[in-house]
């Protein structure tokens, strides 16, 4: 689905904050890209988005170069859900879920009939349609989150990008994000998440990225590559996994901070 | 500025609530509306004119029917009145729909489209076409140029540093504005006392006293074009308003509709003030008040803009020459209406806040 090959990237010629990036996403698979602030995750992303210019390396999407595409025909192969969005204008959460219909709205267009009924049944699927009508400024964050979910599903495309999808929610609105990409990946979409949290690997993903400083120290399963030396040195802070049995008595990683 | 992002979004709650459909209606009532003033201006002025001479006169030079007027009703009709209602139509509907349209691009709800420079760059190239006595028509074209050049300035400042904040841009036009205000009082200084002074003084309050047919054919296509530009793509504007950023992930093609929205609102805008002067306040509050009525989606704000815009300054204008027994000049009055309606607005968000 995509494929980054030796990406070197910066927004100054003298410093790359991307180092050689090398990796792939397969169809449906779920990747967690993991690593301290400012380890250049949000840059990565950025590139795989098209909103950084690369100039040393490639990004495949279904194996065609993301520089020979326009941004429509890349926005129908990658929908994108930011960590939060602000509207200075009072639009309702339905207006935001029909923005994901613009690539496939012509240029003179405007969203139809067809594109509305996509965008309830977007906001009905994660069990939101309550707030179709509600001005998307006075919902809680976690409610902004699905909205903005359920945006990057009526873009209709195979792969989303979600950027720290959990960030600044509470921990019940946390799980509820982490239930609903579960879903979302059952479904098949191929997800690439960016998070400050190993748990997430562990509970939700099938391959994980570890970035320290513009580079990949590890791409992989979780099971191989999340390890407790690991961790301790991406993020300098010691840990351990412990694993415990889940509700069906299948074995649940979990990662726990040494404060000592 | 929190709490202003909270107050523009408080206003729209009612209108929001109310299915698609319901906005055909408005916009319905919206033209009804603007044809009533459209007609009742004709009956407005200091001859009296009954209103079935007007509508005999208007259809009948629509379709070429024989005259059945008087000669002294037709000028009235067709050479005093109707350039001038045209022209506020043409006015109030351009600065309403590049207001929107600028609010839109630059995510501000207080941006207008005064504030890049325009209105005081047509203003020093209308005031320096008044000092050496150009010919009407290329006075227009000085201050139309003078218009984009000043957005031009603005632009460039902006991307001086690195165009990455809406403040940036704000601030370059009012560093532009001024300096094109200063040199428009430099040309004022030197100016005649006798002739040319007072008409620069008139000219600046904003006006449609002296505007002739000829004005409004030519100030139809900078006009009209434009909008019809804004309008086709509409949704990619309206999408616009959640960050470039997203907007680019959502298939929006960022450059191209940044450089249409910047081109077709500041050609709308240069035209407009190099033949009525300054006008403020309509470009900044019409679109607010649209957005109350018909929501915030830029494809319904556009049309209601332009109607909204249109029927205003007309309604201003006909008041301006009818009001007292001397006109005055309709920026005056946009001005002593358009500010305490921002109050307004201001008051009646603030319960909206808690």
């Amino acid at each position: 689905m995509l494929k980054v090959e030796n990406l070197s990237f910066g927004y100054s010629p003298a410093r790359d904050l991307l180092v050689d990036l090398s990796f792939s996403v397969e169809n449906g698979d779920v990747v967690c890209l993991l690593g301290p602030n400012g380890t250049g995750k949000t840059t990565l992303l950025r590139c795989l988005l098209g909103l950084a210019k690369i100039r040393v390396g490639s990004i495949r999407v279904k194996g065609i170069d993301i520089k020979a595409v326009s941004t429509g025909q890349l926005s129908r192969q990658i929908a994108y859900v930011p960590q939060a969005t602000t509207t200075v204008f009072p639009h309702r959460v339905l207006d935001m879920v029909v923005m994901g219909r613009t690539p496939h709205i012509g240029l003179m267009a405007t969203p139809a009939a067809a594109d509305l009924k996509i965008a309830r049944e977007a906001l009905a699927e994660l069990g939101i349609s309550h707030l179709t009508d509600c001005l998307f400024s006075e919902i809680s964050g976690g409610e902004r989150q699905l909205v903005l979910i359920a945006r990057a599903i009526t873009q209709q495309a195979e792969m989303l990008i979600m950027d720290e999808p959990t960030s600044s929610l509470d921990y019940g609105n946390q799980v509820r994000i982490l239930k609903v990409i579960n879903q979302l990946a059952k479904r098949g979409y191929s997800i690439l998440m960016t998070s400050h949290f190993p748990n997430h690997a562990f509970l939700l993903c099938n391959k994980v990225l570890l970035m320290k400083q513009g580079r990949l120290s590890a791409v992989g399963s979780p099971e191989e590559f999340v390890t407790e030396e690991r961790l301790s040195d991406l993020y300098d802070t010691k840990v351990k996994i412990v694993e415990v049995p889940g509700q069906a008595m299948e074995p649940i990683k979990i990662c726990i901070p040494l404060l000592t | 500025m929190r709490a202003i992002d909270n107050m523009f979004r408080t206003l729209a709650k009612p209108a929001d609530r109310l299915p698609f459909r319901s906005n055909t209606v408005k916009l319905l009532a919206m033209i009804a509306i603007l044809l009533i003033v459209f007609l009742g201006s004709f009956l407005i002025g200091r001859y009296p004119v009954s209103p079935e001479t007007v509508l005999t006169i208007l259809v009948g030079k629509i379709f070429g029917l024989p005259q059945a007027w008087s000669d002294n009703m037709e000028t009235i009709v067709m050479k005093v009145r109707l350039p001038r209602i045209l022209m506020a139509l043409l006015v109030g509907g351009a600065l309403s729909v590049a207001g929107a349209a600028y609010q839109n691009l630059f995510r501000n709800p207080l941006m207008a489209p005064e504030m890049l420079g325009a209105t005081w760059g047509a203003a020093f190239g209308a005031v320096l076409g008044m000092v050496f006595r150009f010919p009407w028509v290329v006075m227009e074209l000085t201050a139309f140029f003078f218009g984009l050049f000043a957005i031009f300035c603005t632009i460039c400042i902006n991307s001086l540093f690195g165009s990455k904040y809406t403040i940036t841009l704000v601030l370059a036009g009012i560093v532009v504005s001024a300096f094109f205000q200063a040199n428009t009082f430099v040309l004022k200084y030197l100016a005649d006392p006798m002739d040319t002074l007072p008409a620069i003084t008139l000219w600046l309050m904003g006006g449609l006293s002296k505007v002739s047919m000829q004005d409004v054919v030519w100030a139809a296509l900078p006009v009209l074009v434009p909008v019809i530009a804004l309008y086709t793509v509409r949704w990619r504007i309206n999408v616009l308003s959640v960050g470039e950023e997203e907007a680019h992930t959502l298939g929006v093609n960022i450059k191209r509709t940044r450089l249409m929205v910047l081109l077709c609102a500041t050609l709308m805008t240069a035209a407009v003030v190099s033949v009525s002067g300054v006008i403020h306040w309509v470009g900044l509050v019409i679109p607010h008040l649209a957005r109350m009525l018909v929501g915030a989606d830029f494809s319904r704000v556009l049309p209601a803009s332009l109607l909204l815009g249109s029927t205003y300054l007309l309604a201003m204008d006909t008041l301006s020459r009818s009001i007292a027994a001397v006109e005055i000049q309709v920026g005056i009055l946009t001005a002593l209406v358009g500010a305490p309606f921002f109050v307004f607005l201001l008051a009646k968000a603030k319960k909206g806040w808690v």
